[in-house]
């Protein structure tokens, strides 16, 4: 079952990639490349998952004690910041949509704007 | 392009794609056989050079700090972007009339609220020694001021939500990064070297300047979420509150 959490994290990433595609409201759609972003936070996070490890904090616990690695977490860390930052800037836009042309329907506004 | 058309296109494209990921994946060391070096070495070599126990901290603050400031720009670039696309020229935010009427609801609110505020500050505060830091207590801060929207008022929300007072701090936070940074060049050294000396291990007078940035990433993040917070609240849950009421 090696394989497993890099399964998960390709299924999250088409699923999000999915409800994308197939979305008939601008939040929805921000919801769903959340959801696409975060399977890249399951890959770092297994591929820096050791064996039996514990978490890279060594406060009561003594140095050389097996931990994960702390860089993936860093970089999951950065990561979730900038997804927060990206919907919060989305969702101003959709708001921005709506106000507009009073719908977040993608595929009415398309069809407005010709 | 019909939904029928976008869904005959995207289908069999995801299917390339799903079998491009997977075959990428399986090349993959196995799940929990990490190949290092570097995960290996930072659990080594962090604690006795900096004296940081919490060393997802010590990457983010100190071995990474460049990278986490392009990240605090990231954050206040997209606040900013909000700002502008929300701050209009709307005309005064109606009156709201939603002050929350249960004393249970109210009591257990501010109770709520401190505990939230306390939790946000300790886990910033030892954010270099135990699970925390700057960016996670930030947003339990910001979590504790929105809460008192929900059980109090927006009127005792727009007290703290105020731009006059989250745009500086946000700034300050953002700035105070680069500043701590500068000190170093100053110094003669490369910039965001750690500076101060690494102090006494598993104490808070440890990590030199780590500790320092991890406040103004706390002060950064928490200022920013209060401004989206604010923004979002201000020209769309107010609005449409007073219109329903």
């Amino acid at each position: 079952m090696s394989f497993l959490p890099y399964a998960l994290a390709a299924w999250i990433c088409c699923v999000g990639l999915y409800g994308i595609v197939t979305s008939r409201n601008l939040v929805h759609l921000a919801l769903c490349l959340t959801v696409t972003q975060s399977s890249t936070y399951v890959l770092l996070l297994a591929i820096g998952y050791v064996q039996g490890g514990g978490p890279p904090i060594f406060k009561g616990v003594k140095l050389g004690t097996t931990a994960v690695d702390p860089v993936v977490q860093a970089l999951v860390l950065t990561d979730i910041v900038v997804s927060v930052t990206v919907l919060a800037l989305i969702l101003a836009l959709a708001l921005d949509v709506h106000k507009e042309a009073g719908t977040v329907d993608p595929d009415a506004i398309a069809e407005m704007s010709g | 392009m019909s939904r029928r058309v976008r869904l005959a296109v995207f289908v069999p494209a995801l299917g390339v794609f799903a079998a491009l990921l997977v075959w990428g994946l399986v090349g993959l060391p196995d799940f929990g056989h990490y190949v290092g070096p570097y995960g290996y070495l930072l659990d080594r070599v962090a604690v006795p050079e900096r004296h940081v126990t919490n060393v997802v901290t010590a990457v983010v603050f100190d071995y990474r700090g460049f990278d986490t400031l392009g990240e605090e720009f990231i954050l206040f670039t997209a606040v900013v972007g909000v700002v502008l696309l929300l701050r209009g020229d709307e005309p005064e935010a109606p009156e709201l009339n939603d002050s929350i009427g249960s004393d249970l609801v109210r009591v257990g609110g501010v109770l709520a609220v401190g505990a939230a505020l306390l939790v946000g500050l300790w886990l910033v505060a030892f954010g270099y020694l135990t699970p925390g830091g700057g960016f996670q207590g930030g947003v339990v801060v910001a979590a504790a001021a929105l809460l008192v929207f929900l059980v109090s008022s927006y009127r005792d929300w727009e007290g703290i939500g105020s731009e006059h007072v989250l745009d500086p701090l946000e700034a300050v936070g953002a700035g105070g990064f680069v500043v701590i940074g500068l000190a170093a060049l100053v110094s003669g050294l490369p910039f965001l070297t750690n500076l101060l000396g690494p102090g006494t291990t598993g104490t808070l007078r440890s990590g030199g300047s780590v500790a320092f940035l991890n406040w103004a990433t706390a002060l950064e993040v928490s200022a920013a979420l209060l401004v989206l917070f604010s923004e979002f609240l201000e020209e769309y849950v107010v609005p449409l509150a007073a219109e329903s009421s």
